[in-house]
């Protein structure tokens, strides 16, 4: 039986998501039948949801369409690489969404 | 098509960098020891050749939207339908268009028509890298000349 007060904090987690943490999330859960509720904003996609490179361009494909951008995927991978950047960075989801949001706002500049 | 080499289409016969398309040409052979073995007294194109078709064009057409400095490796293909078969001796007309182009990656939707009636189509991913080595880029510059690549078209595009 469902815990009432997890399901209560999970919905208060959900509802204070967001627009484009729900986004993401929805893509990630549909393109990788991944469950949605165990998508969370601290996520790592590939330590945690144990998503790999070639389900991830699945993935960047949706974002890219849905958001209208063109996430520097070469780039970031080419940072991680050089010991410049670490993977939490990018693909920790709610970095992942603070990326995405500030593509978005580039594009709208 | 030399199946020998892998070279899965003969010539490109057009291009367009504006519309993200290409169309390529493909003679499938009359003898191939592969057709002793798919199927013996029953000869046909194998289905995963034909995707491999389809990949080619695809590939030709991301090298030249990249133009030349990214090497298209195939990665997933998806939804494909082989709809008829493919004999030795039939003449192919292979096409695609780009639907996504990411940053390391791409998609194409391709298809491929014997007497304008399509046989196979299929959604293809392509990896995005660069040349692993300049050897690697020069042959693939001589086999765009081998193919007739519209290289003007890169220019221009």
């Amino acid at each position: 039986m469902t815990d009432p007060g997890n399901t209560l904090s999970s919905v208060a987690a959900a509802s204070s998501a967001s627009p484009t943490f729900n986004t993401v999330a929805g893509i990630i859960s549909e393109t990788c039948d991944i469950p949605r509720e165990t998508i969370k904003p601290e996520s790592h996609a590939i330590n945690d949801l144990g998503i790999d490179s070639l389900d991830f361009l699945d993935i960047a494909f949706a974002i890219d369409k849905a958001f209208g951008i063109k996430m520097p995927l070469e780039q970031w991978t080419q940072e991680v690489n050089d010991g410049k950047a670490t993977t939490d960075q990018y693909f920790q989801l709610n970095n992942l969404c603070t990326r995405i949001d500030e593509l978005v706002a580039a594009k709208g500049a | 098509m030399r199946l020998e080499y892998f070279q899965l289409i003969d010539r490109i016969v057009a291009l367009s960098i504006a519309d993200q398309t290409i169309r390529a040409e493909a003679c499938v052979p009359t003898a191939s020891t592969i057709f002793e073995g798919h199927f013996p007294g029953h000869p046909l194109m194998p289905g995963v050749l034909l995707i491999e078709a389809m990949a080619q064009t695809s590939g030709w057409l991301l090298i030249a939207i990249t133009k030349f400095t990214r090497m298209p490796f195939f990665a997933a293909v998806k939804e494909a339908k082989l709809r008829s078969f493919v004999t030795p001796g039939q003449q192919l007309a292979l096409s695609s268009k780009l639907v996504h182009e990411g940053s390391g990656f791409a998609m194409t939707m391709a298809d491929a028509r014997c007497d304008g009636k399509v046989v196979c189509n299929a959604e293809i991913t392509f990896r995005l890298v660069e040349f692993p080595n300049p050897e690697f880029r020069a042959s693939m510059e001589k086999m765009a000349k081998t193919l007739e690549f519209p290289i003007e078209a890169i220019a221009h595009g």
